[in-house]
């Protein structure tokens, strides 16, 4: 290494050159180093472990998807809270409550995954409300009767499921743990959605008109949150050859639509969609085409409750900010506490052996 | 729909009505917590509250006849649990008053077969309040003026817990000077005062017993009850 004098502000150039170059001379040669037992490990369906060497890029996947997840479970929280107060009745109250409470417990399981890639919770929550991080699609359309908390059980739920099952095997180990947690949760959750709408399907008219209703509007923000086609899938081949991912986007959509029109069957509901249509050749349900433009414009920041959803997040945080200072102030206080019993306590014994020497 | 019939089914319907308005409110709280454990924390004393409030009125009749088809004048809860949010502070001194004063009524209720499942449950709701209690008020200046102004202004509802109900075996004399020394203690430790304001007399005691509740009530039914009664005779 070439010693750089601090001071004059060429040579902080160059020592910040040299810093970085030594920086990237060094992960390369960790690379070189690590890189073929990672690979190995990966190949081996082995799990990559927190203290373990992984590549740069793979923890940077790693870090958003997670992260994405988590911000997901916490935003997700608000269409169905909104109905908290107004279920119909108190076994569903009790129901949706409870829900609400596992998402955001599921928020926190995540959130703890990610921590364990070198990130911070607060780091994500800032990126989450300052929109550098995303979160699912799904989450920025209205719930507009209680229908709609039945059918986000059956298809948000169901098609989270069908995307999350294969990450139980995902190849970061906390990851993948997180993940059987919660999609034992979610089939749970599922269930009951399914429930829910079966039993305003065959209720009355009225309950049978907003469940089909409901089913209408969620069924292709439903399909839309398996991503983007795969042939314009950004991070899938990597992420598929790290194992993170186990199937593609459109694999895992026609696994969903092939598992969703029996059920839609069995409700007793139709799924909006003129085109779906059995195809006998292949075995599998065929579809009509996903409006790609809306799901892009939802991305982008102008589905309908975007504005919303992170308004009403960044307000609890702020509204919060001076509850959590007086936690942190409290925790030191209560710290220096215990550090001057300790002391005291310290001083006491201390002074002992000269008392006995005295004597 | 009939009244019940006996002092034991008043007071029950009562603390029944308590638990599932106190637990009504806390629902409010969901997806806007100042720290997502807070979240879980709400939500899960929200789910104890609505089980018991379940538990009394299947003993009494239908429960979601009881909880979606009475009037405001027919509901038997205190008027403290009824009282909204407000911040965390107000939200966490409401739930001091009401669990400390919930333990210690069902720590005396051996006999019935909901206290002694339920006291548990209450234990962690107090456990819960009085932590944040003695985080506000020996936190920061911001955290004790607000929790302070909260046990102000809630004082005067807490007269109301300590009028008998008739048909619960419960010494309402030891239930109250148990409750005064409790709360006394928690307010010392969190360097906070107990209010010096008055907490009977007029509207203020036993009067959301009487079916006379805070104008923010009747809100709150609007929102809880509207879908129920839009479908009559529905199931959900």
């Amino acid at each position: 290494m070439t010693t750089v004098l601090p001071g004059t502000p060429g040579d902080a150039g160059a020592a910040r050159a040299a810093e970085a170059e030594t920086a990237q001379t060094r992960a390369e040669t960790e690379a070189r180093t690590y890189g073929p037992a990672f690979d190995a490990a990966v190949a081996a369906d082995e799990r990559i472990e927190p203290r373990d060497w992984m590549p740069d890029a793979y923890r940077a996947t790693l870090v958003r998807q997670i992260a994405q997840h988590a911000h997901s479970e916490i935003i997700g929280m608000q269409p169905e809270a909104n109905w908290i107060t107004r279920a119909p009745s108190l076994r569903r109250k009790a129901i949706l409550m409870a829900k609400v409470q596992d998402e955001a417990g599921h928020g926190l399981y995540l959130y703890s995954a990610a921590e364990t890639l070198g990130t911070g919770r607060d780091e994500l929550l800032d990126k989450l409300h300052n929109g550098r991080q995303k979160y699912s699609s799904i989450f920025n359309y209205p719930t507009l009767t209680w229908a709609d908390v039945g059918a986000i059980g059956w298809l948000v739920d169901g098609a989270a499921i069908t995307n999350q099952v294969p990450l139980c095997r995902c190849s970061y180990g906390p990851y993948a743990r997180a993940m059987v947690r919660i999609c034992k949760e979610e089939s749970f959750h599922q269930r009951q959605g399914y429930e829910l709408l079966l039993e305003l399907s065959r209720g009355t008219d009225a309950q049978h008109a907003m469940a089909q209703d409901a089913v209408n509007r969620w069924w292709w923000p439903s399909l839309m949150m398996f991503g983007p086609p795969d042939d314009e899938s950004a991070h899938s081949a990597q992420s598929m050859a790290w194992k993170i991912k186990r199937h593609s986007n459109d694999e895992l959509r026609q696994r969903f639509v092939d598992i969703c029109v029996p059920q839609a069957e069995a409700l007793g509901l139709t799924l909006p969609d003129p085109d779906l249509r059995w195809n006998e050749e292949h075995g599998r349900w065929d579809f009509g085409p996903i409006d790609w433009d809306e799901f892009k414009a939802v991305l982008k920041g102008n589905g309908p409750c975007n504005e919303q959803r992170i308004s009403q997040r960044r307000t609890a945080h702020e509204n919060g900010a001076w509850v959590r200072e007086a936690a942190a102030a409290y925790a030191a206080r209560e710290r220096n506490r215990t550090a001057e019993r300790d002391r005291t306590a310290e001083r006491a014994q201390g002074s002992q052996p000269e008392e006995v020497a005295a004597r | 729909m009939s009244e019940p019939v006996t002092a034991l089914a008043t007071a029950e319907l009562a603390l029944a009505d308590d638990a599932l308005v106190l637990s009504h409110r806390l629902g409010e709280w969901a997806g806007h917590a100042p720290v997502l454990e807070e979240e879980v924390a709400l939500a899960n004393i929200a789910l104890d509250l609505l089980g018991q409030a379940r538990t009394l009125y299947s003993g009494l009749g239908d429960e979601d006849e009881l909880a979606y088809l009475r009037e405001e004048r027919d509901f038997r809860n205190c008027q403290l649990v009824e009282q909204p949010n407000g911040d965390f502070a107000a939200t966490i001194v409401r739930q001091l008053f009401f669990s400390t004063w919930q333990e210690l009524l069902y720590g005396q209720l051996t006999a019935h077969p909901l206290a002694t499942k339920a006291v548990r449950e209450v234990a962690y709701h107090r456990d819960h309040a009085e932590h944040w209690t003695l985080r506000l008020g020996d936190g920061t200046t911001e955290s004790h003026t607000r929790t302070q102004r909260a046990l102000d202004a809630l004082w005067r509802y807490t007269g109301e817990l300590f009028q008998p109900l008739p048909g619960l075996d419960a010494d309402w004399a030891a239930l109250r000077a148990g409750w005064d020394e409790r709360i006394a203690d928690v307010l010392g430790r969190a360097t906070l005062s107990v209010p010096e304001g008055p907490r009977e007399g007029g509207w203020a005691a036993g009067a959301g017993r009487q079916g006379l509740h805070t104008e923010p009530f009747g809100r709150l039914l609007a929102e809880m009850q509207h879908l129920h009664r839009s479908h009559p005779g529905a199931k959900w």
